[in-house]
């Protein structure tokens, strides 16, 4: 039997660990019904296409184009334009203070362009930050507002026009660079989903012995600090495993999530930033004393990792030290992979700073843990 | 092996600062049966912890089995720890809680050997049971197992007969005394004073300080104790009349007798033949039990003899 590592003490202690989270009925359902509620509940939000947005317009020369092209805009349902004649600066206050969702910019020279047959030009402004609240409307604004000319040019009998070179539209996704759109969140969520389980779970591990009594038992006995920790946290990849499947899945069938890049590359980067989960949730176990205090410690790390990680604010919209924090959690770097695999179709060489970054997270946690390990009852 | 079992000396144990183990020595020759003995939160549980290297301690050291205390890897290779709380797995089941316990020790084929342990206690019919479905007894049986299945070369036991029914307990030591025979050694903690008359030799603890060790005689004989045993009528006027009398330290009744017990012979004797003429009860001198001799240690604290 070997003193430092034996692979038969790692199994007794992998097995037991297993039986007991099969016992276990209401921690096994939750591991599986977490992703479940979570997948449904961010769906049907992602789903809610918002209406009747508030809308301010920007036209110094209000002629029949520029109308046209308001009613028809505020036709498709998206728009209200509650502030419908207003200066350039009276405007961007507006949507900085979030008073509008959309500026809509007729430059002065519109009638005169679209008279002239030169390309006239539209500036919608939106505001991003919430991704499922810009898209759809933007979505429908290029067609809608064409549409809009091209009918307001035919009653003028111009039917000379070529649609195609008739109108010019420009997009300003504010506050939002990255361009976050509801793709983005259901990658994300299997990101959230995963650390939310496998973060809780693992953060019991050590303190549900400890507070059974069960600890004394296991010390007096031959198992190393190594042996423990990856018999305790081993199996947690068994269910980070079912929870991929059941999240990918569910992207696919439920969301038509695209799945661009490579699947492998995808699974890796789930690999790793499991193991850096469960290890950060064991070493939160060998701080806490209690399971209420590993409850709390979880919920300290909960709440800045879903705010500074990009999951739902733009990262690099946030300010430079919040960035900096968001940098010292595993979520972010995950969110880079996962997005940037599955929707940009995006290689290793692309994601190799984030997977470096997970895979440090990964060794810290493990020797973080193995130092605060207590081998004894002191 | 050379030396004794365990040889440890000045072991200190704190808490906080609160001096839970005061400079302890203890030897337990191998094949021998030892009782560790003392009321409760005097300390038992957290000397037998550090000797098997669950505590580190704040002074004082020693072997056991030959290893220094801080080579804690190797003597929990070859020791057998029954821990005062039940401490297996209550969410597994019987066979499981071996099987795991043997896969930590390497014990292999771990199937046959958690079948014969299964089999030496009796506990085959009950192998698919919750742990936590046991009652005080069983369990008691299934931490034994576990902590035997390994063959250890030292067994520690922690209070393991407490809150179990007289046969179970009896039973216990019979497989106790089975198992020293073929060379195990044991150091158990009891405060049943039928548990210690069953050990080789005892150890008594009180607020963290040894203060006796030896064969039960040799503890009766140097508590130097004196008891008279009194019966006839009128008995509880006798004891009240023999309480503060000269040389009476203890009275305790015993069914339909008193035990008079003093530390100054002459002056007992004394005092008991004027109550007795007074009274009219019937007094005869009488062997010193080992209780007697622990309550006179437990007043008497650090006078006690050493
Ligand atoms: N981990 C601990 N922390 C603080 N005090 C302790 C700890 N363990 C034991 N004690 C205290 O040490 C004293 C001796 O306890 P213990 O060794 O369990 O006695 P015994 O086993 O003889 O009943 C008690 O007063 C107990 O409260
Ligand atoms: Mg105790």
């Amino acid at each position: 039997m070997r003193r430092f590592f034996s692979l038969r003490r790692l199994a007794a202690l992998w097995k037991k660990e297993v039986i007991q989270m099969r016992r276990d009925k209401v921690t096994f359902a939750m591991m599986l019904g977490v992703p479940l509620m979570q997948l449904i509940l961010f769906g049907f939000a992602i789903n809610n296409d918002p209406t009747e947005l508030p809308a301010a317009l920007v036209a110094p020369t209000q002629d029949h184009y520029s109308r046209a092209i308001v009613s028809a805009l505020e036709l498709t349902g998206y728009y209200r334009f509650v502030y419908p004649g207003v200066s350039a600066s009276e405007a961007e206050r507006l949507i900085a203070s979030g008073d509008v969702s959309f500026v809509v910019t007729i430059p002065s020279d519109f009638g005169r362009r679209v008279d002239r047959g030169d390309r006239p030009t539209l500036l919608i402004e939106a505001d991003a930050t919430d991704p499922a609240v810009a898209s759809g409307a933007i979505s429908t604004l290029g067609t809608v507002a064409s549409e809009a000319l091209l009918h307001e040019m035919r009653i003028a009998s111009r039917d000379d026009a070529n649609p195609r070179t008739h109108l010019n539209v420009i997009v300003h996704r504010r506050y939002n660079p990255d361009g976050i759109s509801q793709y983005n969140i259901v990658p994300g969520l299997l990101g959230v989903i995963l650390q939310m389980t496998m973060v809780m779970m693992t953060s019991m591990a050590l303190t549900r012995e400890t507070e059974r009594g069960t600890m004394e038992n296991l010390l007096a006995m031959p198992a190393t600090a190594m042996e423990i920790m990856l018999g305790k946290v081993l199996p947690y990849l068994g269910v980070g495993a079912v929870q991929v499947i059941v999240v990918l899945g569910a992207a696919k069938l439920l969301f038509q999530i695209p799945f661009v890049g490579g699947l492998g590359l995808i699974l890796m980067g789930v690999l790793v930033f499991v193991l850096a989960l469960v290890l950060l949730g064991y070493s939160i176990s060998t701080f806490a004393r209690t399971q209420m205090q590993a409850m709390q410690l979880t919920f300290f790390y909960f709440l800045p990792s879903l705010l500074l990680s990009g999951f739902m604010f733009p990262f690099r919209g946030m300010p430079v030290w919040a960035q900096w924090i968001g940098e010292l959690l595993p979520l972010t770097h995950f969110l880079r992979v996962i997005r940037a695999v599955m929707l940009k179709g995006s290689g290793y060489a692309d994601v190799q700073a984030s997977m470096l970054a997970l895979g440090l997270f990964v060794v810290f946690f493990a020797l973080l843990a193995l130092a605060r390990f207590r081998r004894t009852l002191d | 092996m050379t030396g004794a079992a365990v040889d440890v000396s000045g072991l200190v144990k704190k808490f906080d600062g609160k001096t839970v183990v005061d400079h302890v020595s203890m030897r337990v020759e191998h094949g021998e049966i030892a009782g560790f003995l003392g009321p409760n939160g005097s300390g038992k549980t957290t000397t037998i912890r550090v000797m098997c290297g669950l505590l580190i301690p704040d002074g004082g050291g020693g072997t056991v089995l030959g290893y220094d205390l801080r080579q804690r890897h190797k003597i929990k290779r070859e020791i057998g720890y029954m821990t005062q709380r039940f401490s297996l797995y209550e969410d597994l089941t019987i066979a499981e809680n071996l099987d795991f316990v043997a896969g930590l020790y390497g014990l292999r084929p771990a199937r046959r050997y958690v079948r014969d342990a299964l089999a030496d206690l009796g506990l085959t019919a009950r192998r698919d049971q919750l742990a936590g479905t046991l009652s005080g007894g069983w369990k008691q049986r299934v931490a034994l197992a576990s902590c035997v299945m390994h063959n250890p070369k030292l067994l520690l036991l922690d209070e393991p007969t407490a809150g179990v029914d007289p046969k179970a307990r009896r039973e216990f030591w019979d497989e106790i005394h089975l198992r020293t025979e073929n060379g195990l050694t044991v150091l158990v903690s009891t405060h049943y004073m039928d548990e210690a008359e069953r050990c080789h030799r005892v150890n008594y603890i009180s607020q963290g300080k040894l203060v006796a060790s030896g064969s039960v005689a040799e503890v009766i004989a140097e508590s130097r104790l004196t008891t008279w045993i009194v019966d006839g009528p009128h008995l509880s006027d006798a004891a009240h009349l023999l309480s503060g009398k000269p040389g009476v330290d203890e009275i305790t009744h015993f069914g339909k007798t008193l035990h008079v017990v003093g530390r100054d012979a002459s002056a007992l004797e004394r005092s008991v033949r004027a109550v007795a003429r007074t009274t009219g009860v019937h007094a005869q001198i009488g062997d010193t039990t080992l209780e007697d001799a622990f309550i006179s240690f437990m007043t008497n604290g650090e006078g006690g003899a050493r």
